[in-house]
């Protein structure tokens, strides 16, 4: 997967866990927290739904690589860089 | 065949827990004893008209957007939209006690103006209160210490009729203590009752728990109504399984079970030496339906709901009679903003009421007495509301005997045990609990509680 399909399947999952919110405009560098209204509760789900995709497991001392997208994608695109985008 | 979970009834909390194990390919299979979804927040039919029981209306409602109150919280967990629920607002309640009269809203500032213009000497600690409340942590699941609210609101609040009449709707709608409540149940009360406020959904609780349960069979979940468990059976401390009526036993991982934790721990076996420490709940109710011929407002019943006390002192404790009839809580369900109006007016009245009381009668005396004490709560009504006998054409009431028949909870008791186990956990390593004695309060805090124990329990494991 390239950096830009890493990017867009993050941006599906979240576009999933919180279907109200505006996807479109979040800015890789600032924290998602901050951004779309994320809780604990949510970072659970980005973990279960990565876990439920991608067979990935994020361990609870990694969820702080999760805070921002571009954090999410420096963490993930080692682990998804052999996967096709289509999974 | 083995089940990642094993979920024990098929209320709010139990479906919720079932979601969210479902979304992420648990395999769950929910059991419920029942015919009929819902446990203690359910409905029935009598002669063709469908009836909600438990509460009168959701609490907790905010608007949509609102992304960090529970209720958006709990759309988030479990991926339904604002619109999915169909809340319709209240239109305005009131606390109705014989010197004063404190009425609210789903805006909270109309509330403190209330309270300003009732208790003008009391405005200042009343606002220190709201901030106190405000600031608190009450959904911490890992804190141990119990505080007393009365001692707290003495603390803020000179005026005793003042601190009665707060606490009055709170504990209606939810202590499951007798006489005082502890301080994170009094503040996720005040929050969802006057911070966010009332709302009922189209439809009612039959629209809403086949919402739940629609969702988690599409999610790949297994729902068996009519299989109530017998036993809980554990090898070393850990489940291995549960045994169903019909003798078929289900092999689990893990067991979430909103039973209630006594009524959990009773169905272990072998049978667990911390179930004679337990203390149970005693707080229960009678409710009367009445349909009548009209709106309610026609018939001077404008309000949405009303908790009253005929006395000047509120005290929310099981009567020493068969129901307290000196105060209860009228709810006009035609009073929400629905889209249509309902086809027929109800108003239902609810008192506390007495379990041992209630169950101890022979049947033929429980029917006349249901009928002597709902005229008995009646005409209390009366003295402080119009009269409606008049316009009745149905009148059904239920009482804690009914509940404790329906849902299982020891005493009919509604709310449970007065001794909350927030992280869910039991003597038994792989065996939870959810719902009503996990401590999250009312229809959203009951679902909040499956989702909660859910995430810790399983799906962060």
């Amino acid at each position: 997967m390239t950096i830009d399909e890493v990017r867009q399947i993050i941006l599906n999952i979240l576009e999933d866990i919180a279907p109200d919110e505006d996807i479109s405009s979040i800015d890789d560098n600032t924290k998602l927290r901050e951004q779309i209204d994320l809780d604990s509760m949510d970072f659970l789900d980005i973990v279960m739904e990565l876990r439920k995709r991608f067979n990935i497991e994020v361990p609870e001392k990694d969820y702080e690589h999760l805070a921002t997208l571009a954090g999410c994608i420096t963490y993930l695109q080692p682990l998804l860089k052999d996967r096709l985008a289509a999974s | 065949m083995a089940y990642d979970a094993v979920i024990i009834g098929s209320g709010l909390s139990g479906l919720a827990a079932g979601i969210r194990l479902a979304m992420f390919d648990k395999k769950v299979c929910i059991v419920e004893k029942h015919t009929v979804l819902g446990g203690l927040n359910s409905f029935y039919v009598r002669k063709n008209r469908t009836f909600d029981v438990g509460l009168h209306a959701m609490t907790n409602f905010t608007p949509k957007g609102v992304r960090n109150s529970p209720l958006g919280k709990l759309l988030k967990q479990l991926r339904f939209s604002h619109d999915d629920f169909r809340l319709c607002q209240q239109h305005m309640s009131e606390i109705r006690f014989p010197e004063h009269s404190l009425r609210f809203t789903n805006d909270f500032e109309f509330f403190r103006q209330e309270v300003a213009d009732q208790f003008p000497q009391e405005i200042d600690g009343f606002n220190k209160l709201v901030e106190k409340i405000l600031s608190f942590d009450e959904l911490n699941l890992n804190d141990e210490k119990t505080l007393n609210s009365r001692p707290i609101l003495e603390s803020f609040i000179k005026n005793p009729v003042l601190i009665d009449m707060l606490n009055c709707p709170l504990m209606y709608y939810g202590n499951a203590r007798e006489g005082d409540m502890d301080f994170y149940q009094f503040v996720i009360m005040f929050k969802s009752v006057f911070v966010e406020g009332f709302a009922k959904p189209v439809g009612g609780m039959p629209y809403i728990l086949q919402l739940f349960a629609e969702k988690f069979k599409q999610l790949g979940g297994e729902l068996r109504m009519g299989s109530g468990v017998t036993s809980i059976n554990a090898e070393n401390r850990t489940v291995e399984s549960v045994t169903l009526e019909n003798g078929e036993q289900l092999i689990a991982e893990n067991i979430i079970s909103s039973m209630g934790y006594v009524e959990t721990l009773n169905h272990c076996a072998p049978t667990l030496k911390e179930t004679e420490e337990c203390e149970t709940g005693q707080v229960s109710f009678m409710e009367s339906l009445c349909v009548v011929d009209r709106e309610p407002r026609d018939l001077g019943y404008d309000k949405s709901i009303v908790f009253f006390s005929n006395q000047p002192r509120f005290d929310y404790k099981v009567p020493d009679e068969m129901i307290n009839v000196t105060s209860g809580v009228l709810c006009c369900s035609n009073n929400f903003d629905y889209p249509e109006p309902m086809k027929e007016g109800l108003i239902r009245l609810t008192n506390l009421a007495n379990f041992a009381q209630w169950d101890s009668l022979p049947r033929k005396d429980y029917i006349a007495a249901k009928k002597h004490w709902r005229d008995r709560a009646l005409e209390s009504v009366f003295t402080f509301f119009t009269d409606f006998r008049d316009n009745v054409v149905f009148l059904d009431s239920f009482t804690p005997k009914t509940i404790k028949k329906y849902t299982g909870h020891l005493n009919g008791a509604v709310y449970g045990s007065p001794n909350k186990i927030k992280n869910g956990k039991t003597p038994l390593n792989n065996l939870f609990i959810c719902g009503t004695d996990q401590g999250f309060l009312g229809i959203i805090g009951a679902t909040l509680s499956g989702i909660s124990m859910a995430n810790l329990h399983v799906l962060r494991k």
